[in-house]
């Protein structure tokens, strides 16, 4: 069956917004089926609210539309582009759900596109849990009992049905968000009342509990042929209870029989038939009963998802591309296997290796979150390591997410065997540590699976990981064969130091000296059958590595490991570009990455890919495999943010030449005295600093430069341990929380910065080539300076500097840039206040902005700073079209204003008591995603940003107002807006009365500290949906309790809030917008069309 | 840990630790890619005489259990392996694999690179081996010499060691359809389960059994098993199926009994270079166009020009049925006028997915029809 000659046009939906539960996996999917697209010749209408991802590169679709994904926007692109059919099923949940919506309005029918890839019914048997749990008992096989309640009281009387604990279950939300275990009614209650509010149709299902069975995943392919294959098998290491995204995961499933095995395929295929994806690929998760056997489905989703990326970097398997072209029309056995090139895509990968994906969270971020895991998703980002054995792979996963105490370790253990034990019972983040540590010290493994119920045979494994270290610390000299052994193990250089009282740099010298290095494996996704045309390889210390020579000139390009908060997909786009432009250029590029969800992990984004943690170690090794043949120009380290930027000291120590900015001058920037140096130099100003290395000096460095004080870690990225201090109390108590984090030494002092309240805050994003600096773009902050610039929304152009201040910033970066030696990017941060520039850092390095700016302003900034790192100058880049001959710095009257948002992730965080953790912003960066609002002016881009974050104001309703004495004023004026546009608002007695003075009327509600006896207070009324929007401002000295329990309670009751005076004008500038109904789209491919006629003209 | 050597043919030599039994085995090195069953693969009578190689690089987690077994022993002549468990874990495991293997006096190697070994034999072809450990262990080129003394597959028979020295029947499960007489050239226990399972009555032959000897208990069809061997080496079995076809009884063949359907209808049998041997090999059905996950396991197979082509033999037209899609080989035939197919994978997939258990139904129809 050829492609389907009646599709001409296929609108993609893509995923919005990085969110827990939905990364940029659905960037690397949403890539892939474009590139698919594009080659078949159809044309392709994408939209995504999301900039930083690589999809929304205008290279990548015809109409590429940054707006919010919301059915009427969709509907406009519709009616503009009229496409054939649309591809829902690459986008995540968003897609899906927008689809339906789409669909319930009607817009499908009316515009006569189709659904491709599933159809409505097939979302509708996947997705509502009614239709999918009758459909699987029809297939022969079993599911949980389970009721299905609406509210709350069916959900009670369905729990004393079934009988405690019993798992909750909102129907049509992604990452399991909202779902949970309940022992007792007070739980249940809670979770199900959360739950019913996150689902879009307030449907739960009650589950009985299967917690402690086995987990397992089949990834699944179908065609319109009714072929189908299984992809790939995955097991869980962490059993039933914890959500998959947040467990450690093997490929293949490690303890099944071939019968029980396939049992599962017969399953997933009768599933996969009786739900109707026709086209595409889904996946089905079981439980398994390890006494017996006994088999359950769980769920199913009926599109591309987090596992498929994964199952696709684990097998070789491109799922994403293959599902685009199956929905066009091909069948599988029309696609050849890329990786073989002989072999068609109508077979299932065979694995001769293990693959481990390993979870990273951010609790460190969430001090006050329960860390405990459950079927919540609360991880931000995964790891996925190989390795020719489980114990190589796990170790290898571990090490992979470059965290203080991820992996295993034998130094001193202050806990007994027996707090070991009872501690591992409870699923978190450490617990894989943990276990390695309580069997370390006697724990028996039986003890061990009683309290975990993590299969036997992984217990053992890391038994075994245990001999060998005390096999390793017990030998009289270290030889080949003993390196090896711990080698094949997965055992680091560093770890073997520490098990023998050795360095890591002692253990490599002798590593090298005994001529011991890995080999590098191909995956190939047929165990050698056949011979593989793409070099995708892991490290293995075996005899035969599989590195083909070249004569080429290489560059190896870091990418940035897993995902967290303050770095994630926004890095990959910069390292994935870079790849794209050196390819282009001529060089051979070879990526180095471990991060499963992102396009620089595609097997095609770079000449070569090595799938490797991103340690010194590991990277150097894979340098010293491609130095043996062509010519090794260097490495770039610029790209992939804190992690690449880490290595680089330790690479130019081993001799490997770094492109671009040279290590010492990425010191010198994050250096305070000689940044200082080059600041006073080109006489430009700081706010008064000091640095401290602990607390003593802190207080005497805050008190010579007045409260309040920022603080921050140096070499930290996001703003991790980074806190706006306004007294010393609050100084002691900021040293007391980062003590166990080792954030502060005397190598990494504590910047304490004069904190400049109601500043403007200003990024800039440039590149420099030695002489010449072209700005990228000027954002001017919508929070004002004290929100981390991750977290504020940014506008580009600046809405309210003038062209002297603009020339004052881009001066002052080139200043700084020449001072640095900068080569390649440059991203400083000002703070404006009353008149007088102050610079606030700068980061010679790839920024979290530099993919907003390239899609707000057509410049492509990775790819020309790559070539400029590579020894290109800014004059040959213009002169060959890689950038306009006009910057960023000033852009033409007329120009589209660009509005960033931040989207934060406090709805996944409940503290121990099961409420939710604080939402106030800060210094630290606690966003996990972003999206962009594009309109003429800012008002419009402004309301599209909040539309595409999902924070917009309500068209009327309640506001509840409780600011902080020295926000009154500013917030003034937008209070009274909003009653003149007929909002009710309400207010804590101090604000109300302010408030009447003005003549703006608010009732006076009770503070929920002073409530007593019955009374409601304003937390109540939150929580019973009778507030729509909270305005609540903290007072700066400290987040006061009440404060706090109305932005949990918000949160909780998922209301917008606004936490800053700024944001909530830009709020009310942009509502009349909003209130004219809908918002015209435009596709950035016009935008570019209309800059070049502006330039011109 | 005790060394062991696997010694190739060609000279290269792989240092291991021993697993399983200790001391000399020789074959005939092959490489298997499933990622589950190898209890299956071991007891799969089709593997005498191979030295088998597993792709996969954890082997015996999860032990063994009677239930898994394909026969009542292991046939594979050594065992290769990159990562034995230490232990088993699954509900059903009975025992440790390697005490199969010790107790079975087979000898294995461990801890080599599986992976460069695989891709030596993909591109030089399936050659003759040897694993030597503990006093088997001698000078390397004594080892070469033993292992180039070998004999080779090809021309090789196996079938009077693996088949079964008396006839046995099993009865038909539910209502009984009819008769059907096997050929045991090497039968696995799963495709005797799925034709009693359909309500077939089976009766089992010894490999050297003559047509009147095959025929005596009246069967309502024939069916010849997979099993080990060249198929060019035997030729009395390929007459007397002859015998059976002119007489119009309905046949199935699967993978052995596909090789010999193929010769007693005039075509050649050729070896190929390595073989196929997984459960994840894509099969193209010639009827609906559809493609099947199947299990593989043979280093012959049937040469026919074309999709369709008369019989040599005088038996009529004869139709691919199946064909590989990974490299176009033949993977089934179909008699157009005469009551005989049969398949060169394994529809029984014990182990492999379950994709063409529609091939036993079919005989049960063609039966019924035939009646």
């Amino acid at each position: 069956m050829p492609k389907r000659s009646d599709i001409k046009s296929v609108l993609v939906i893509g995923s919005g917004p990085i969110v827990i539960g939905q990364a940029c996996e659905f960037d690397y999917s949403g890539t892939q089926a474009c590139r698919v697209l594009q080659e078949e010749g159809i044309r392709v209408i994408l939209i995504n609210s999301n900039p930083a991802t690589i999809m929304t590169d205008p290279d990548f679709a015809d109409a590429t539309y940054i707006e919010p994904i919301t059915p009427e926007v969709i509907e406009a692109i519709i009616e503009k582009e009229r496409p054939d059919a649309i591809l829902p099923t690459l986008g995540g949940q968003t897609a899906l759900n927008a689809a339906m919506a789409l669909h319930a309005l009607g817009s499908l029918e009316k515009y006569g596109v189709e659904l491709i890839g599933a159809n409505v019914a097939a979302i509708n048997a996947g997705e509502d849990r009614q239709i999918f749990k009758q459909l699987v008992l029809d297939c022969g096989a079993d599911v949980a009992k389970s009721v299905i309640a609406h509210t709350i009281e069916e959900v009670i009387a369905g729990a004393n049905q079934l009988g405690y604990p019993v798992v909750v279950r909102p129907s049509f939300t992604m990452g399991g968000l909202g779902s949970g275990f309940a022992y007792n009614e007070t739980d249940l209650r809670r979770i199900a009342g959360a739950g019913l509010q996150a689902s879009p149709t307030t449907e739960v299902l009650l589950e009985e509990s299967i917690l402690g069975w086995k987990e397992y995943e089949l990834e699944l392919m179908r065609d319109r042929h009714d072929n189908t294959v299984v992809v790939c098998s995955i097991e869980n290491f962490d059993p039933v209870g914890v959500h998959t995204g947040d467990s450690i995961t093997v490929a293949p499933a490690m303890t099944l029989t071939d019968r029980e095995y396939q049992r599962l395929r017969d399953i997933s295929i009768d599933i996969i038939r009786a739900v109707g994806v026709d086209t595409g690929g889904c996946n089905i998760q079981f439980a398994v009963d390890p006494v017996d056997g006994r088999i359950i489905v769980i769920e199913m989703n009926p599109r591309v998802s987090r596992s498929s990326a994964l199952a696709s970097k684990a097998t070789g398997f491109p799922i994403a591309k293959i599902a685009a072209k199956l929905a066009i029309g091909y069948t599988l056995d029309e696609i050849p296997n890329d990786i073989t090139g002989v072999t068609p895509a109508s077979f299932e990968p065979t694995l001769d290796y293990i693959v481990v994906k390993a979870p990273r969270f951010a609790f460190e971020k969430f001090p006050a979150a329960d860390p405990t895991l459950t079927t919540t998703m609360k991880s931000v980002g995964e790891a996925m390591a190989i390795g020719r054995t489980f114990t190589q792979a796990l170790q290898k996963a571990l090490r992979s997410l470059e965290k203080r105490g991820s992996s295993f370790h034998w130094g001193p253990q202050a806990l007994s065997a027996a707090e070991l034990l009872e501690k591992i019972k409870t699923p978190t983040d450490e617990r894989v540590v943990l276990l390695q540590q309580a069997l370390r010290l006697g724990v028996s493994p039986e003890q061990a699976f009683e309290g975990t119920k993590i299969d036997p045979w992984f217990i053992d494994q890391i038994v075994l990981i245990n001999e060998v270290a005390v096999w390793l610390k017990e030998l009289d000299s270290l030889d080949k064969d003993a390196l090896k052994r711990a080698k094949q193990h997965g055992f680091s250089d560093i770890q073997i130091g520490q098990i023998r009282g050795l360095t890591e740099k002692e253990v490599r010298e002798l590593r090298y000296s005994l001529e011991l290095r890995p080999v590098f494996k191909t995956v190939d996704t047929c165990a050698g059958e056949f011979p593989a045309l793409t070099p995708y390889h892991y490290s293995s210390y075996e005899q035969m590595t599989e590195v083909i020579p070249s004569d080429r000139q290489k560059i190896v390009i870091i990418g940035s490991g897993p995902n967290r908060i303050g770095q994630g997909v926004e890095f990959d786009y910069s390292c994935v570009h870079a790849a794209f432009a050196l390819r282009d250029s001529g060089y051979e590029t070879i990526m180095i990455n471990c991060n499963p969800e992102t396009v620089s992990t595609d097997y095609d984004t770079s000449d070569r890919l090595y799938f490797e943690p991103l340690t010194l170690e590991d990277v150097l090794e894979v340098i010293h495999a491609e130095s043996q043949s062509g010519e090794l120009l260097g490495v770039m380290v610029q790209l992939g943010g804190q992690t690449a930027l880490g290595l680089a000291k330790g690479l130019k120590s081993y001799g490997i030449p770094i492109l671009g900015t040279t290590p010492e001058s990425i010191d010198q920037a994050e250096e305070r005295g000689q940044f200082q140096q080059i600041l006073d130099a080109a006489g430009l100003r700081s706010p008064a600093n000091g640095i401290a290395t602990n607390l003593e000096e802190a207080v005497v460095v805050a008190n010579r430069i007045g409260y309040p004080v920022l603080v921050r870690p140096s070499f930290v990225l996001g703003g991790r341990g980074m806190e706006i201090v306004y007294d010393e109390k609050t100084l002691h108590g900021y040293f007391d929380r980062i003590a166990n984090h080792a954030l502060v030494d005397a190598e990494h002092p504590l910047l304490v910065d004069r904190f400049l309240d109601d500043a403007i805050e200003i990024d800039i994003d440039a590149i420099f080539d030695g002489e010449q600096l072209f700005v990228g773009g000027v954002m001017e902050h919508i929070e004002e300076a004290g929100i981390h610039s991750g977290d504020s929304s940014c506008t580009l152009p600046p809405i309210t500097l003038s062209e002297t201040q603009i020339d004052r910033v881009a001066k002052a970066t080139e200043e700084i840039a020449r001072g640095l030696q900068v080569r390649g990017l440059i991203n400083v941060q000002f703070a404006l206040a009353s008149d007088v520039l102050y610079v606030l850092e700068a980061n010679p390095r790839a920024s979290r902005t530099v993919p907003f700016v390239s899609k707000a302003l057509g410049i492509t900034l990775a790819k020309a700073a790559s070539l400029v790192m590579a020894g290109w100058s800014i004059k040959k880049l213009v002169a060959e079209g890689h950038l306009p001959a006009q910057d960023g710095k000033h852009l033409p009257v007329g120009t589209p204003i660009s509005v960033k948002e931040a989207v934060l992730p406090f709805k996944r965080f409940a503290t121990k008591d099961g409420r939710f953790v604080d939402s106030l912003l800060g210094p630290e960066m606690r966003s996990t995603g972003e999206v962009m609002g594009i309109d003429v002016d800012f008002p419009t881009a402004f309301a599209k940003s909040q539309a595409g974050a999902g924070s917009a104001l309500p068209l009327s309703g309640t506001v509840f107002v409780s600011v902080a004495d020295r926000d009154k004023p500013q917030l003034l004026l937008p209070v009274r807006r909003l009653s003149q546009l007929g909002y009710r608002i309400l207010a804590t007695e101090g604000t109300a009365k302010m408030l009447g003075r003005h003549g703006i009327v608010a009732e006076a509600v009770i503070k929920h500290s002073k409530a007593s006896g019955g009374q409601r207070s304003i937390v109540d009324m939150i929580t019973a949906g009778e507030v729509d929007v909270v305005v609540n401002t903290p007072s700066g000295a400290d987040a006061r309790i009440d404060g706090y329990e109305i932005r949990a309670a918000t949160t909780a009751a998922d209301k917008p809030i606004f936490t800053t005076a700024a944001q909530l004008s830009a709020a009310i500038g942009s509502f009349e917008v909003i209130r004219e109904g809908k918002f015209k789209v435009k596709p950035l491919q016009e935008y570019a069309r209309e800059r070049k006629a502006m330039i011109s003209g | 840990m005790d060394k062991a050597y696997l010694v190739l043919e060609n000279g290269l030599i792989f240092e291991g630790e021993s697993y399983g039994a200790k001391g000399q085995t020789l074959g005939e090195l092959v490489f298997a890619t499933g990622m589950t069953g190898y209890q299956e693969t071991i007891t799969d009578p089709s593997y005498a005489g191979q030295i088998v190689l597993q792709t996969a690089p954890h082997i015996g987690i999860v032990g063994t259990n009677q239930r898994d077994e394909e026969s009542s022993q292991i046939w594979v002549a050594g065992y290769v392996v990159r990562e034995p468990s230490r232990m088993s874990s699954n509900f059903r495991a009975e025992r440790d694999l390697v005490q199969d293997l010790i107790e079975q006096n087979i000898v294995g190697i461990s801890n080599v690179d599986t992976r460069a070994i695989t891709m030596k034999i993909r591109d030089s072809g399936a050659m003759r081996a040897g694993i030597f450990s503990g006093d088997a262990i001698t000078g390397e080129s004594e080892m070469v010499a033993r292992v180039s003394a070998a004999p080779e597959m090809k021309g090789a028979s196996f079938s009077n060691q693996v088949t079964t020295k008396e006839i046995y029947s099993v009865p038909a499960i539910g209502s009984r359809i009819g008769k059907v007489a096997i050929l045991d050239l090497g039968i696995k226990r799963s495709t005797i389960e799925h034709l009693a399972g359909r309500g077939l009555e089976v009766e089992v032959h010894p490999a050297d059994s003559s047509a009147d000897e095959i025929l005596a208990g009246k069967p309502n069809a024939v069916f010849f098993s997979n099993g080990p061997g060249d198929p060019q080496a035997s030729g009395s079995q390929v007459e007397m199926l002859r015998e059976v076809l002119k007489r119009g009884i309905p046949f199935f063949g699967i993978c052995f009994g596909n090789q010999l359907l193929g010769r007693a209808l005039g075509f050649e049998t050729y070896k190929l270079t390595f073989g196929h041997r997984g459960i994840n090999q894509p099969v193209m059905r010639a009827e609906t166009g559809r493609v099947e996950v199947t299990a593989h396991n043979h280093g012959f197979a049937v040469r026919v020009d074309g999709d369709e082509q008369d019989s040599p033999q005088g038996f009529g037209k004869v139709r691919v049925s199946h064909r590989g899609l990974n490299d176009q080989v033949v993977e089934g035939l179909e008699c157009v006028d005469i009551p005989a197919f049969s398949v060169q994978y394994h529809p029984e997939a014990a182990a492999g997915p379950h994709d063409s258990h529609y091939l036993f139904d079919k005989f049960v129809r063609m039966i019924e029809e035939n009646r």
